[in-house]
């Protein structure tokens, strides 16, 4: 019944034609950059355009079809083409006025809109690299106060409410653990890239949409104009997690930008620096299972059991009960460590996605937690040391 | 006299019985119907696959199956609905029609015909064979790319990927061999004085959409070999890793897709004006015009590929380049629209099933390219791209333009085929049930899509669920709409009122000068056009 109920609450709602429901458009969504708001000026004199075109000819159309019927006792004219002058002049018409819609109505302000668009290099004041992998966006600051701040993404999501055992949230599938800051009022270049597969960066507020593809760098920009949180999220397919990996952009002022490029900074050395300290095993496996959770347990399943056979399971597996480190205190080539920092085929390099101490405790929680019991500790500072 | 020669002739033929004669069948009639009856079948599995997709798709969250599956679905789906269901339905009418068309009294190449037909079935095995392989715990299922089976995604995909690719092999050959055999017919078995500028639309337009798929079939061939080797023999074709460069794919695949709908409607476009002036009984409107249009056509959609992926970042004169010429494929179209309506006006119009799909099929389909003008502009394009406006958009082209152009085409010709009328009435209400269903399911679509809803998702946020509801309902009156359809079609085949040689009133060309349904080697006698 309740499957009915929303059919008839969604008929209701369209045939009443109202915007009760709050997040319900009708066009794209009220635009927060230049771009969008040039891109939405387009659309709409475009579709204008067009659906004009559409109600003068199906105009003609219809009163062709009530006034021109046999029933009516019409004779069909013998016309094969236009022959008089005025009837050639009402051929080429339409012609015409189709050739200056194209190219001169909606060409020439299509034009601007692209030059604009790509045009991402003149008075850019910062820029921030976008990294797709699957299925969570990194973002590395290459510039300014925030230069070195790098993170990874998530959605935040309960499983549970994908699974119907929790109700929604308001942001369902369009909120992450940490949200890319950017500051208001700043032209801001955005790099594309991926590691794995393509996917598309996309905010609908801002206008821009630049596929992210690996080993070579793409590139767009925003310019947010109003703080607030802006949600969009990947559209290049890009395998099961295509729908879960959202962008979240909050926009702030420049100040509270500093502050908050300050506050990341702190929390990067504290990280980093936990690297050199010494951990205890059920520090690194209570900091590894929130790690394996958040990342990977979306292939490698939260018990480990994996989806064979494009994701292995970890519990029992050769790799993750092997050796990590060979007799000359070099890791070895396929083990455990290697398997984590480089990656191989469908598992990604996590070198440059995770720190030391995040890669050290996943790796204590996955030999020591899920069904394995191997019983050694892996500390950040051995990571640090592979890393060289 | 040579009448007398061709019943000996017949009578002294060996038909092998029951399956054994449509394995072996050379006729042209023969192998068009199996074409259409296996697109008719293939068109009800590719939809099953959707209406499984619209049933998850009806509320927000994970239902019914895994994103993994969902993935399968719809990329299966675009594939068994554009090769194994639209281009074979086109490749029957060919059989078909145009040996009757041009006063030919079979296809050029009847052999290769029957082949061409015969490696369709295979290579719909291999489409659905890994489903099945997966219920059984063999393989991981389809393959779950999308029917564009981008890299480096079909790299890394299961062995679903290789079936697609062997399949994509497969129908290409068919298609290849089919193309040649219209192309070969056309140009040597027209009846004496039927040039080419008085051959009937369809045959031009079919004759184009050979052209093109000779021209685009052998590159996506080699695009999916160089998939191939990438997956399994060590290339880097479109690993950045190894030196490729992943957008090569998507270059090489829309070279193919791109005149691929131009293919799947060409052949629409040449029967449509047919129907026009059988029921306004008004002779074709500039049929000079249309076959120049239906040419320039053929030769555009050859070079305006990129706009399939203009977000995946190119040089601004690139954008330009294919922003301008993607336009200006509205020209001619233009061009057939003002035809297709001119041929209406002041004709002496009744609404038999056929001519109600026909004007379904121009306004809904107006509406397909109209917004596929607005798509073509690189900015907006950024907002449209891989968004629910863009499937609503393809929808608009290749569900009306394809599939309810095509239904159109056959209650047009049934009685020719069979020799009975189908009802009538039943006709008319799965007309209105699928163009009503037809737009609940897709308009809602445009709105979605511009809201911010990306394709090929499995679950989406809370803001587009009414939308989706709505379009779910819709989907599912499709359908079901559609058993009308085949009960229709099944019941004239057995029976029914009988139909004359000319059908309808105004029905003009030479397959009405035949009986209904027309003798097994149709013209013995050629006919000689003035």
């Amino acid at each position: 019944m309740q499957f009915l109920n929303k059919v008839f609450f969604s008929l209701f709602l369209v045939l009443s034609g109202t915007s009760a429901f709050a997040d319900y458009t009708w066009n794209f969504p009220t635009p927060a950059t230049p771009m969008a708001l040039d891109t939405l000026e387009v659309h709409n004199k475009f579709m204008v355009i067009v659906c004009i075109i559409f109600i003068v000819v199906l105009g003609i159309m219809i009163y062709s079809l009530i006034n021109h019927r046999k029933s009516k006792g019409q004779k069909p004219s013998k016309a094969t083409g236009p022959s008089t002058k005025s009837q050639i002049i009402w051929t080429i018409l339409p012609f015409a006025i189709l050739l200056y819609i194209d190219f001169i109505l909606m060409g020439i302000p299509a034009y601007h809109s692209v030059v604009f668009m790509e045009d991402t290099k003149t008075n850019a004041d910062m820029v921030v690299k976008v990294t797709g992998l699957q299925w969570r966006w990194q973002y590395e600051y290459m510039d300014g106060e925030a230069k070195g701040i790098k993170f990874v993404s998530n959605l935040s999501t309960p499983q549970d409410q994908i699974d119907n055992k929790a109700s929604k949230g308001k942001d369902y599938l369009l909120e992450v653990d940490n949200r890319v800051v950017l500051p208001v009022g700043k032209k801001v270049r955005l790099l594309m890239t991926s590691t794995d597969v393509i996917h598309n960066w996309w905010v609908p507020a801002f206008g821009s949409a630049r596929d992210a593809i690996p080993g070579y760098l793409r590139e767009t920009w925003v310019k947010i104009e109003k703080p607030g949180v802006y949600r969009g999220q990947c559209k290049e397919l890009c395998g099961k997690g295509h729908g879960f990996m959202p962008v979240v952009v909050e926009a702030v002022s420049e100040a509270e930008f500093k502050t908050w490029a300050q506050d990341q900074k702190v929390k990067l050395a504290a990280a980093n620096a936990g690297a050199d300290k010494q951990w205890s095993k059920d520090d690194l496996v209570a900091k590894g299972k929130e790690v394996y959770i958040k990342n990977c347990a979306v292939c490698h399943q939260a018990g480990g059991q994996g989806l064979p056979p494009t994701f292995p399971a970890l519990t029992g597996s050769k790799i993750a009960n092997g050796p990590i480190f060979g007799a000359d205190g070099k890791y070895l080539k396929d083990s455990h460590l290697d398997r984590l920092l480089n990656g191989k085929n469908v598992m990604p390099a996590w070198k440059s996605i995770l720190n030391d101490t995040d890669i050290a405790a996943v790796i204590t929680y996955e030999r020591n937690g899920l069904g394995n019991s191997v019983g050694d500790v892996l500390q950040p500072s051995q990571v640090k040391a592979a890393r060289q | 006299m040579s009448t007398k020669v061709a019943v000996h002739h017949d009578e002294h033929h060996d038909h092998p019985k029951g399956m054994k004669h449509w394995f072996t069948t050379t006729n042209h009639k023969d192998i068009g119907t199996m074409y259409l009856i296996f697109s008719l079948i293939m068109f009800f599995v590719g939809g099953l696959m959707i209406l499984a997709v619209r049933a998850e798709l009806f509320q927000p969250g994970l239902q019914l199956m895994k994103p993994e599956f969902y993935n399968q679905l719809i990329g299966n789906h675009a594939l068994i609905m554009i090769f194994a269901a639209l281009m074979p339905a086109a490749t029957g009418f060919a059989n078909w029609m145009i040996p009757l068309q041009i006063g030919a009294p079979d296809m050029a190449l009847p052999r290769i015909n029957n082949w061409g037909f015969w490696l369709l079935p295979v290579a719909a095995t291999l489409l659905i064979l890994p489903f099945i392989l997966a219920l059984f715990g063999v393989g991981d299922g389809g393959a779950a790319t999308g029917w564009t089976l981008y890299a480096p995604l079909s790299v890394q995909g299961g062995m679903g990927v290789d079936f697609a690719i062997f399949a994509i092999h497969i129908l290409g050959v068919s298609s290849v061999l089919g193309s040649i055999n219209v192309i070969v017919t056309i140009f040597n078995m027209r009846a004496p004085g039927m040039t080419l500028m008085k051959m009937p639309l369809f045959a031009w337009g079919w004759l184009i959409t050979a052209f093109l798929l000779v021209a685009t079939i052998p590159v996506l061939a080699g695009a999916v070999t160089m998939l191939l080797t990438d997956r399994h023999f060590g290339t880097h074709f479109f690993d950045a890793a190894g030196g490729g460069d992943p957008i090569l794919f998507q270059h090489l695949f829309w070279f193919f897709g791109h005149p691929e709908v131009y293919i799947l409607l060409l052949p629409v476009w040449g029967f449509m004006p047919q129907i026009l002036q059988t029921f306004s009984r008004k002779p074709i409107f500039g049929y000079k015009a249309q076959v120049f249009s239906l040419i320039a056509i053929g030769i555009l959609s050859l070079v305006v590929w990129a706009h399939h992926f203009l977000t995946a970042g190119m040089p601004v004169p690139a954008l330009l380049y294919f922003m301008y010429s993607t336009m200006s494929i509205s020209l001619p179209l233009a061009v057939l629209f003002f035809c297709w309506i001119a041929n209406i006006w002041k004709g002496a119009l009744t609404f038999e099933t056929p001519m109600l799909f026909a004007i379904g099929w121009i306004i809904l389909f107006g509406i397909g390219g109209l917004t596929g003008l607005v798509l073509a502009d690189v900015a907006a394009d950024a907002q449209y791209h891989h968004s629910y406006f863009v499937v609503a958009h393809f929808h608009y082209t290749l569900f009306v333009g394809g599939i309810m152009g095509i239904m159109a085409g056959v209650y047009y010709w049934l009685p020719k085929m069979t020799g009975h009328m189908y009802n009538e009435k039943l006709g008319k209400l799965h007309f209105w049930l699928t163009a009503i269903s037809f737009n609940l399911t897709f308009l809602p679509q445009f709105f979605v899509g511009l809201a911010g809803m990306p394709r090929r998702i499995p679950d989406y946020a809370l803001q587009f669920a009414e939308f989706n509801a709505i379009s779910s309902v819709g989907a599912f009156i499709l359908g079901l709409s559609q058993i009308l359809f085949v009960y229709n079609v099944i019941a004239c085949a057995r029976g029914g009122k009988k139909a004359t040689d000319k059908v309808w009133e105004g029905a003009e060309g030479l397959e009405w000068t035949l009986s209904s349904p027309p003798p097994y080697h149709s013209f013995s006698k050629q006919p000689t056009i003035k």
